[in-house]
């Protein structure tokens, strides 16, 4: 079980997070919704280790055991959809790729650049290269931004079987409905509107 | 019909030299009208005369060994120019302080008249080196500046991501710093070879290294040998134009592919 206790983030006068507490079991997709900027991207920087809160503690995955998908996609434009995935794996590990490659249904794609890439297959490769990097908890920040949706379901069905667990930002219902949690935010400060299991 | 493509590009890289050297020909004339006698071979030779210079030097070992030697000496300080400007750089972009420290020295270095160095450089290490010191340090401040820009607009959305994805130091240079540089180090080299060519040889005319292109281009002035002088001069602006075009389609072969 991984706990958020008590964070707190003020930007200026601005209270973003107020004491915001959270349980984070220990597998399956919880998805966190609500309105921009209310604080979940915050959130999520201060568990990857981006942001230091005010205050609070995180229990359960220091940063360097967490692997964030950014909003943006942030890909390499002289790097290939294979190589994104081997610059962030552990050595010895290259037999996973095709694995990555067809969880992000990007398989044949390997040798391809960022440029040559439609913008849903550019966020599929930011996605399989954030599950590559080893982690006790994935945050991913609208994983599923210009991706269609029967393509999104499936692989969000894939993300349930990661063995470790997957916070999630999304403001697509039919993707909410799939999620093994859901929690409904509001803010700032961030704060509970409503918690499904 | 693979020849149409390389007729059309040479048909299209023709006009501007041949406008030139009809320039040069008229004037040539020009000064052969006013002056008459040995005007020509004094002041402005005819092309043609450049030319049979050229060809002549060229076919001798003297001539190849007077160009490597000079190659050698001012590649040598490209070289040297290029990695201590790199790592000035880096340490400037990595300390405010060396920033604070290097940053009026190379300033003074960029504004010095390039003579001024010359004599004092002939003073300290002796004429030999001379025209290798001289270029490293002409090239130094181009790639020390090119690159200080370089590193200070790498995006730093790059650099979190290189922090969260737990990419070494090595890793995030090799992965991120490099590529996000390519212009930078492309217009940094570029610039650094015509520059090194230019000052080397001004050094080399200064100093008169044995063998070397300056103490040729000196040794023409000295017998008033014009048209030596022009067929130096090409040999060394050929010399200088395929260094930067061996460096610039170098470059471009990393880049390839980037853009889609």
């Amino acid at each position: 079980m991984i706990l958020c206790k008590d964070l707190t983030v003020r930007f200026g006068d601005k209270r973003v997070l107020d004491r915001f507490s959270l349980q984070i079991p220990d597998r399956g997709v919880i998805a966190l919704s609500g309105p921009s900027g209310c604080g979940k991207t915050t959130l999520l920087r201060i568990l990857a280790g981006l942001q230091k809160p005010q205050g609070g503690t995180v229990e359960g995955a220091a940063p360097r055991e967490t692997a964030l998908l950014f909003q943006d996609d942030r890909l390499l434009p002289w790097r290939t959809v294979e190589q994104h995935l081997t610059d962030v794996l552990p050595k010895g590990c290259r037999d996973v790729v095709p694995g990555l490659l067809e969880l992000a249904e990007l398989t044949g794609e390997e040798k391809t650049r960022p440029a040559a890439l439609s913008g849903g297959m550019g966020r599929r490769l930011a996605l399989a290269r954030c599950l590559a990097l080893p982690a006790r908890l994935y945050l991913l920040d609208e994983p599923f931004a210009g991706v269609d949706l029967p393509r999104a379901l499936r692989i969000l069905e894939r993300l349930k079987a990661l063995p470790a667990p997957v916070l999630l930002v999304s403001h697509e219902p039919n993707l909410l409905a799939r999620a093994d949690t859901v929690i409904e935010l509001d803010g700032p400060p961030l704060q509970f509107r409503s918690h499904h299991v | 019909m693979g020849w149409i493509k390389p007729l059309k590009k040479l048909l299209y890289a023709l006009p501007a030299p041949a406008f030139w050297l009809g320039v040069w020909q008229a004037c040539a004339c020009l000064v052969d009208r006013h002056v008459g006698g040995r005007g020509n071979e004094l002041l402005l030779p005819y092309p043609v005369s450049v030319w049979n210079a050229l060809v002549s030097m060229i076919g001798t070992g003297d001539f190849w060994a007077v160009v490597l030697a000079s190659l050698g000496r001012i590649a040598l300080g490209l070289g040297a120019g290029i990695v201590l400007g790199a790592m000035l750089a880096l340490l400037t972009c990595a300390s405010p302080w060396a920033e604070r420290l290097l940053a009026p020295a190379i300033r003074v270095v960029r504004a010095a008249p390039v003579a001024s160095f010359i004599l004092l450089v002939l003073l300290w290490t002796g004429r030999n080196r001379v025209p290798a010191v001289i270029s490293a340090m002409m090239v130094l401040p181009v790639v020390w500046d090119s690159l200080c820009r370089g590193i200070q607009s790498i995006d730093p959305k790059r650099l979190e991501l290189a922090r969260v994805y737990r990419f070494s130091r090595w890793k995030t240079l090799w992965l991120i710093g490099l590529p996000s540089l390519r212009p930078h180090i492309l217009s940094a080299l570029t610039n650094a070879a015509g520059l090194a060519w230019k000052s080397g040889v001004a050094a080399e005319v200064l100093c008169l290294p044995e063998p070397s292109l300056g103490q040729r281009i000196y040794y023409t002035k000295y017998y008033l040998d014009i048209p030596e002088l022009f067929a130096w001069t090409a040999a060394t602006v050929t010399l200088s134009m395929a260094l930067e075009r061996l460096l610039r389609t170098g470059l471009a072969r990393w880049g390839r592919g980037w853009d889609g």
